[in-house]
């Protein structure tokens, strides 16, 4: 599905747009994205962050991921995903806190509704089914948001995932940001099915393709899908058609299985330009609101910078102190240990 | 054995309304070995019922229900068929608590049938206690008695760590009654026995087999101590060392392969404790290091009597 056209023109009148304020939220969302993707980049570039995937060219479907949640619901990201937490209110620098190499996770998943990010593919698509079942039986209305890649639909948790979430008719939405390639494996060799949203036949999950780079498309399904799942009519499969323009990660190098002729045929298509375009057009988007969109995402990557300029050094102590809720007999004696290795080092 | 394991998941059910019990065939069936048997009809289907048959997605859906505040307690039907949730069990539910420096806790408990001796086929007689015991994040337990079958699940269930829960397919159909003692907490091994000479150290199915060596030895003049661990994760050095210092001598009994074993920790862990009292180096008497063989070889495998007292006559006694 699409609504609005590579040139912001509205293609489509039913469903109807989401209402200009949305949409104008949805953008300035996109812009934090981009710049936070931007800031990332260069975090990597100085040694600041271990590793960044990038998602410039796919911020819509991480922006929409989120926008569309209400409080109480919950998130699951993957390591890609760091646009939608940040566009879930969690702050830049807490989700940069995996990358970073101080710690596995940052920020607090109970109190922020937003699981760890999955470093391993699918994994954490049975979490998720298990915290919308865990919902129902407590007899919340939560609904659980779950990101995944093309990639990602290879793996038996997927599968497992969205037959559990079928079966039990969990308040879950699977949205798959389709970008084409994992690391450097095209679609074509993950999947020979006509479409990824395509698999949803074969577990009674009512799926939907969407362009995943038109914002307005997206708010509008998956606000749909929420909605399905939140009046308990069970799981959604989206598949959101979109493009990784940048490298996997600053480790790899994309020279070696693409194009650079195709990356620029999506250039054009970019999720941010589109619904610039479009509210430019429409009046909404003006110069002034513009310039304060650009310095209160300056100011966001002024914040992180600061944040991630910072040595860090993360106390060894905390090696032993949450592996169980109380340390093993066993643990005791290593930490000792550990503390007097390190109480000699300073004498 | 399995009414204890059963009577322990129904009174943790009634005690508290956030233990759900899931898994394949544990609803209207009651599992395959009855364990969870009368649990859907006393608590409805919304509390114990049977999942899609895929292990990774049950002990998947598991971490997500005890991040939302729910206590599950899932079935592995047998301790092989668990290997295609590996990748929960040791990315996931062993690392979630440290991963979010504690703000997430996983109180949830796999429960696997574990271990030989039933003339089990293929996949139904694996001792898998070595991959959970060497995955940090993960506490492993399995009872010998049944009245450590229900304390120690019951246990489990409270814990607000994940719990890998051994149940010796063995001794499921052992029948004794219940002590109604307090539940012993996870973590302590207990001296079966008390003995002068060597120091038997054993868990889960080779706790009675340890026990009949006993017998057999003490009318052979050898007065033999037995531990059951109970706990193999967390390890209780302090009633094994102690156990083996008042004796000087040790031999370590499990029917997994010995190469890379939990028997093989506990080797090293006594020599490293108790090199001073030793009168001989500690024998492992375990499983030999091939794939469960099937059931007519079976016997060849598994320790046995014999082969643990003949350990012990290796111990290099004084008089032989």
């Amino acid at each position: 599905m699409r609504l609005i056209d590579e040139t912001g023109a509205v293609v489509a009148d039913d469903p109807p747009l989401p209402a200009p304020e949305v949409l104008l939220e949805g953008y300035r969302g996109l812009v934090f994205a981009r710049r936070l993707n931007d800031q990332a980049g260069a975090l990597v570039r100085q040694g600041r962050l271990a590793v960044y995937p990038s998602s410039h060219g796919q911020e819509a479907c991480q922006v929409a991921a989120a926008a569309v949640l209400a409080e109480t619901d919950w998130l699951f990201p993957t390591y890609r995903d760091v646009a939608a937490i940040a566009a879930r209110g969690v702050d830049p620098l807490d989700v940069l806190v995996m990358l970073g190499g101080d710690w596995h996770c940052g920020y607090d998943p109970v109190a922020t509704r937003v699981a760890p990010q999955a470093t391993p593919l699918a994994t954490q698509l049975p979490h998720a089914v298990g915290v919308g079942h865990a919902a129902r039986l407590k007899g919340e209305d939560t609904v659980v948001m779950a990101l995944c890649g093309d990639g990602a639909t290879s793996e038996g948790d997927f599968h497992e995932a969205l037959n559990f979430a079928a079966v039990f008719a969990s308040p879950v939405v699977f949205l798959v940001q389709n970008n084409k390639y994992a690391i450097s494996v095209p679609l074509a060799r993950q999947s020979a099915a006509e479409s990824l949203a395509a698999k949803g036949v074969g577990y009674g999950v009512p799926a939907v393709r969407v362009d995943g780079n038109d914002l307005a498309a997206l708010i509008v399904v998956l606000t749909e899908a929420v909605a399905r799942a939140r009046r308990g009519e069970g799981p959604t499969l989206v598949e959101a058609d979109t493009y990784r323009i940048q490298a996997h990660t600053n480790a790899d190098d994309p020279s070696r299985y693409r194009t650079e002729a195709e990356v620029d045929e999506w250039r054009p298509r970019d999720p941010l330009l589109r619904m610039r375009a479009h509210l430019v057009a429409t009046g909404v988007l003006t110069p002034e609101r513009e310039a304060e969109l650009a310095a209160a995402a300056e100011e966001m990557a002024a914040h992180v910078r600061a944040g991630m300029g910072r040595e860090s050094a993360p106390d060894p102590a905390e090696l032993f102190a949450h592996v169980y809720s109380t340390p093993t007999p066993q643990l005791r004696e290593q930490a000792a240990l550990l503390a007097a290795e390190l109480n000699e080092v300073q004498a | 054995m399995i009414q204890a394991l059963n009577r322990a998941l129904h009174d943790a059910m009634a005690a508290d309304d956030s233990v759900v019990v899931f898994g394949e065939d544990v609803g209207p069936l009651g599992g395959v070995f009855r364990v969870t048997d009368g649990l859907t009809a006393a608590f409805g289907e919304q509390r114990c019922f049977d999942t899609p048959l895929a292990e990774s997605g049950i002990v998947g859906m598991a971490v997500g229900m005890a991040m939302n505040g729910m206590r599950p307690v899932v079935e592995m039907q047998f301790d092989a068929f668990a290997y295609p949730a590996f990748e929960q069990i040791v990315s996931h539910v062993a690392k979630l608590g440290n991963r979010t420096r504690g703000r997430v806790r996983l109180p949830m408990v796999i429960r696997v049938p574990y271990g030989g001796g039933i003339g089990g086929v293929e996949h139904h007689c694996d001792s898998s206690e070595a991959y959970y015991a060497h995955t940090p994040g993960l506490l492993v337990v399995t009872p010998a008695t049944n009245t450590d079958a229900y304390g120690l699940l019951r246990a489990a269930i409270e814990h607000p760590d994940p719990v890998v829960f051994l149940e010796p397919k063995r001794q499921y159909f052992t029948r004794e009654e219940l002590d109604a003692g307090p539940v012993p907490p996870i973590g302590r091994s207990v001296v079966r026995r008390e003995g002068r000479d060597a120091t038997l150290i054993a868990y889960g199915p080779s706790v009675p087999v340890a026990l009949a060596a006993a017998e057999h030895g003490a009318a052979e003049g050898r007065d033999l101590a037995v531990v059951d661990l109970r706990s193999i994760v967390p390890f209780d050095d302090e009633t094994v060392t102690a156990a083996v210092r008042r004796t000087g001598r040790a031999v370590v009994v499990a029917e997994a392969p010995g190469f890379a074993s939990v028997a093989s920790e506990i080797a090293a862990r006594v020599s490293e404790r108790c090199f001073h009292y030793l009168e001989a180096p500690v024998r492992r008497v375990t499983g030999f290091d091939v794939p469960y063989p099937p059931p007519k070889l079976e016997q060849h495998h598994l320790p046995g009597v014999d082969r643990i007292l003949d350990a012990v006559d290796d111990l290099q006694w004084e008089e032989a």
